[in-house]
């Protein structure tokens, strides 16, 4: 197991360093300079101030200074936290930007993820085993995964909140209220700023989930175990309760593979209904060419998405006993 | 009854299988006759009226702008179905060389490239293609299916490497080294035919995946910029307040096309895993 | 009687037709007999095994009676054979070692299946503990995972798990052809000291190795394309064959010590027939050395001398019907 955790944390190492470096190198391979990318795209407002400009993204970007150099100046800035300053919403640093939005994105992110993927596969479950639901849960539940997610998210924001008035669509809690604190108005505007960005997270993974898992138990009751059970006499639901602990491991690394997809997602949806998430700040990023925010949104994006996957690896190590006696690695399935 | 003929009588009994079937060629045959339908050009200016909803003169209504949504859906479809075929295409391609390679070789050459594939499956391609979008001003829908595919094939090469592995110490191929037949041939004549069927189903999953990936980076703006998409309408749809001004007809329908296309190929999906797996057919 | 089977016909449902595998078996096994169910692949012998414990699609029973100790076994109604599952009818399965949860320690697996089927663990837990002796597997094995058991330990955890209800009947399906020869020989060991501790009544065991039948078996049930050739105790089935089949198969087994240079292997030239629409008459008679007009005709099943069931018009000469 030492081995098995060993090989995982080198392997999230290695993506960290790679993704950053990427992250420094892009730039740097484009066409044209970088300044004066920037330079261009902020316009100019006179000469003077064109001149400051330059020199605080020379500065910034470190081009005074040799490419060697370069690159361990923005390691050692990324280790001390400090990413720059955000050119849309200048001069707050991009760190507190984006740590502003982080909470937003978890509130949204976290029970969507968890709560898909848990009511997917008991739905899966279930329909594996019953003829009848089978046949409506199948097809709902393809329809739902091959929709795209911010189509959902259109066609919830544009159902529940323009035609039947009932919902917000913008933002993540009133304009009327002017800081977010634990009362009450906050919290319920909160909520109802929340439900259909979370419904339609929820809903693409849920069919998506669904189908999986279906799938997974019925490959585990045509399993020799399970024959054998059969065979013995066990009642269906001893046999059905191993296929459902047996299908889930392969969901669960699932998760892992699936979340460069629900980021994609988030983005999505957050653009949608314009919640201010980190989703939300890479599309202002992208129209303000804040190219520090943009880096900042990346950093932070990976950091996470490595902490969940590793996270992730932990709870699978926990519940499939076979890595566990070392004889075999993750499942190739 | 011959193999080729028994697959294909199968495959024409599965219900599954025809329905994707239909709707996909619905789709297609759109792609190619639909221009002939519409004098228009995706983003003229053809409506001085600007928004109207459906009618007999524009088919799905105009946009804010008075451009025909009708005309758009049927040029968007063709970059849908390009990035599908080479995005997918590509994505399969690279897959199915890294992952064979990686389950017929094994050892210290799998270790590498199941390393190399687990990197770039943890990297989420989004945040990587933010960076490099905001630097390429002019980007074109070649350019976005070879980003897609640079992302999406580690799903392809996992599922390859796992195939070769189980075909690979199948007593069959021990039977064609034991004869001393060239690794080339083997690979050509004992495991390939094995892994057609396959090879058929994970490339329509990258198909419809390119699809989707496609539509979400063209919403959220680092699509192409040359030319019309069923993404990017719907980006111009939300940006240009079509959700607050109620104009159904201009964001409806392009993601209706996606989930529809997306939705017929999963299907076709399964349908073909029954045609090939015998044990899957119903009675 | 301890098994008594009555014009058994379970066929496979196909897309193209009902394939008759099993096309009329009609046989006893008495208390404390090991028979042998042997035959080529595809005679039927499987669904035999499989037909007495577990019909699941696509096997279709079609008629037939099953009586074990005088009780009728419901082979048709899975739901009403539950309760004769493992208690009164077992099986160690061809599959063996597959057939152990992958995910759940053995000792714990057990439990689970014990309570189950409403017998509590802590009763059962200490003759468990002398059967897991009786197959020399440490006691410390329930607490292992099946993926830290060896093949052969897995194949032994299984025949103590099929046997711990002390059933009436055993099927014991192909269960030394995964196995090399000394391990075959130690399996087959097992099965006749569960007999004889009386942990089992009555046995069939399903093979197509007919000299580890040689080994274990008081009787040979021989089947061929789907209906009984010939049941006879093993001495006469080995030394003094009557039924055209057995004789040639018999015949075409290698002997030890026999070169290739002094005998010739000969086998039964020609294949056996499908039976999605057998030959009328007897299944054998393309092959048959002595096949004559009669055997356009089905023969029956009958006994020719006291435990020697023949169906062969020509070797049961004058006790065959006009």
């Amino acid at each position: 197991m030492g081995r098995y955790f060993r090989r995982k944390i080198a392997i999230y190492l290695l993506t960290f360093f790679i993704a950053v470096s990427i992250d420094w190198l892009i730039p740097r391979f484009m066409p044209g300079n970088p300044v004066d990318i920037m330079l261009a795209r902020m316009g100019t407002r006179g000469p003077a101030a064109a001149e400051a400009m330059r020199s605080y993204f020379v500065q910034a970007f470190g081009l005074d200074v040799p490419i060697g150099q370069q690159y361990l100046n923005f390691w050692n800035a990324l280790l001390h936290g400090d990413l720059g300053r955000s050119v849309y919403l200048f001069p707050q640093p991009v760190t507190k930007v984006i740590l502003d939005a982080v909470p937003y994105d978890i509130a949204l992110l976290v029970p969507a993820i968890l709560l898909s993927w848990y009511a997917g596969n008991k739905f899966g479950a279930f329909a594996a085993r019953n003829k009848r639901l089978d046949n409506t849960i199948l097809p709902l539940g393809y329809i739902l995964t091959a929709t795209p997610y911010m189509w959902l998210a259109i066609l919830l924001a544009w159902l529940f909140g323009i035609v039947l008035r009932l919902l917000p669509i913008s933002g993540a809690y009133s304009y009327a209220i002017a800081q977010p604190g634990f009362n009450w108005t906050f919290i319920s505007s909160f909520l109802q700023h929340w439900i259909l960005p979370f419904a339609s997270l929820f809903l693409v993974g849920f069919g998506g989930w669904a189908i999986g898992m279906r799938n997974m138990i019925i490959y585990e009751l045509e399993a020799d175990y399970s024959h054998y059970l059969e065979a013995l006499g066990a009642p269906r639901k001893l046999i059905r309760r191993y296929a459902y602990r047996n299908g889930i491991l392969p969901q669960i690394t699932g998760l892992a593979l699936q979340l460069g997809v629900i980021v994609a997602g988030a983005l999505a949806t957050e653009i949608v209904f314009a919640y201010p998430g980190i989703g939300y700040l890479i599309l202002q990023a992208i129209n303000n060419q804040d190219y520090f925010l943009l880096q900042g949104c990346f950093l932070f994006i990976i950091i996470g998405v490595l902490i969940a996957n590793f996270t992730i690896d932990i709870i699978y190590v926990m519940v499939d006993p076979r890595t566990r006696t070392g004889l075999q690695g993750e499942g190739s399935r | 009854m011959k193999k080729k003929n028994e697959l294909l009588y199968f495959a024409l009994r599965n219900t599954k299988l025809r329905i994707g079937l239909i709707i996909i060629l619905f789709f297609v045959a759109l792609t190619f006759v639909g221009p002939l339908f519409t004098t228009f050009q995706p983003l003229d200016y053809v409506n001085p009226r600007g928004p109207e909803p459906p009618s007999g003169e524009y088919w799905l209504g105009t946009t804010m702008f008075g451009q025909d949504v009708f005309t758009q859906v049927v040029y968007g479809l063709r970059a849908t179905f390009f990035v599908g075929l080479i995005g997918g295409g590509l994505g399969t391609l690279i897959g199915v060389v890294v992952g064979f390679t990686a389950g017929y070789r094994g050892g210290v050459v799998d270790e590498v490239l199941t390393m190399i594939t687990n990197i770039v499956l943890v990297i989420p391609a989004l945040a990587v293609l933010l960076i490099i979008a905001a630097y390429l001003k002019v980007r074109g829908v070649l350019v976005e299916s070879l980003f897609i595919a640079c992302f999406a094939w580690p799903w392809a090469a996992r599922a390859i490497r796992a195939q070769t592995f189980s075909l690979r110490t199948r007593e069959f191929v021990d039977l064609a080294k034991l004869t001393g037949m060239k690794d080339r041939k083997i690979i050509f004549t004992e495991i390939a035919p094995n892994m057609l069927s396959y090879l058929v189903l994970v490339f329509i999953l990258q198909f419809g995946g390119a699809i989707l990936t496609a539509a979400a980076l063209d919403f959220i703006g680092l699509g192409p910029t040359d030319s019309i998409s069923l993404g990017l309408m719907m980006n111009n749809a939300v940006l240009w307040g079509a959700l607050l001004l109620g104009m159904w007809w201009w964001f409806l329908p392009p993601g209706l096309a996606i989930t529809a296309i997306v939705g017929a190929l999963y299907v076709m999906n399964v349908g073909l895993d029954e045609v090939f797996n015998p044990k899957l057919r119903e009675m | 009687m301890s098994l008594q089977v009555d014009n058994l016909r379970v066929y496979y449902q196909t897309l193209r037709g009902d394939v008759k595998a099993l096309d009329g078996a009609t046989f006893a096994v008495a208390d404390d007999e090991i028979m042998g169910l042997a035959g080529e692949s595809g005679c039927g012998k499987t669904t035999l095994g499989h037909s007495l414990i577990r019909l699941a699609a696509p096997m279709r029973y079609v008629e037939g009676r099953v009586t074990l100790d005088g009780d009728e076994l419901p082979v048709w109604d899975s739901a009403r054979m539950n309760e004769f599952r493992f208690k009164r009818v077992s099986i160690i399965p061809q599959y063996a070692m597959n057939a152990l949860n992958p995910t759940r320690k053995i000792g714990r697996m057990i439990a689970e299946l014990l309570e189950s089927r409403g017998v509590t663990y802590k009763s059962i837990e200490p003759e468990l503990r002398r059967r897991l002796d009786l197959v020399k597997l440490v006691h410390s094995v329930l607490d292992l995972y099946p993926i830290e058991l060896s093949g052969g330990m897995k194949q032994r955890m299984v025949m103590v798990i099929s046997t711990l209800l002390d059933p009436s009947l055993l099927i014991a399906d192909e269960i030394t052809s995964a196995l090399d020869v000394s391990s075959q020989k130690a399996v087959a060991e097992m099965l006749v000291e569960f007999r004889n501790r009386g942990f089992v009544k009555s046995m069939i065991v399903v093979t197509h190795d007919i000299s580890v039948l040689y080994q274990i078996a008081d009787t040979i049930l021989i089947m061929y394309a789907g209906k009984l050739a010939e049941k006879a105790p093993t001495e006469t089935i080995i030394h003094a064959p009557r039924h055209p089949y057995t004789r040639l198969l018999i015949s075409s087994l290698p002997e030890i010590g026999v070169k290739y240079a002094d005998t010739r292997l000969t086998g039964i030239p020609g294949n056996p027939p499908l039976l999605l629409a057998p030959p009328i008459g007897c299944r054998f008679r393309e092959r048959c050395p002595v096949a004559f007009d009669k055997c356009r005709e089905e023969p029956p099943f009958i006994e020719i001398a006291p435990g020697h069931f023949i169906a062969c018009w020509q070797e049961s000469g004058t006790h065959a019907q006009a």
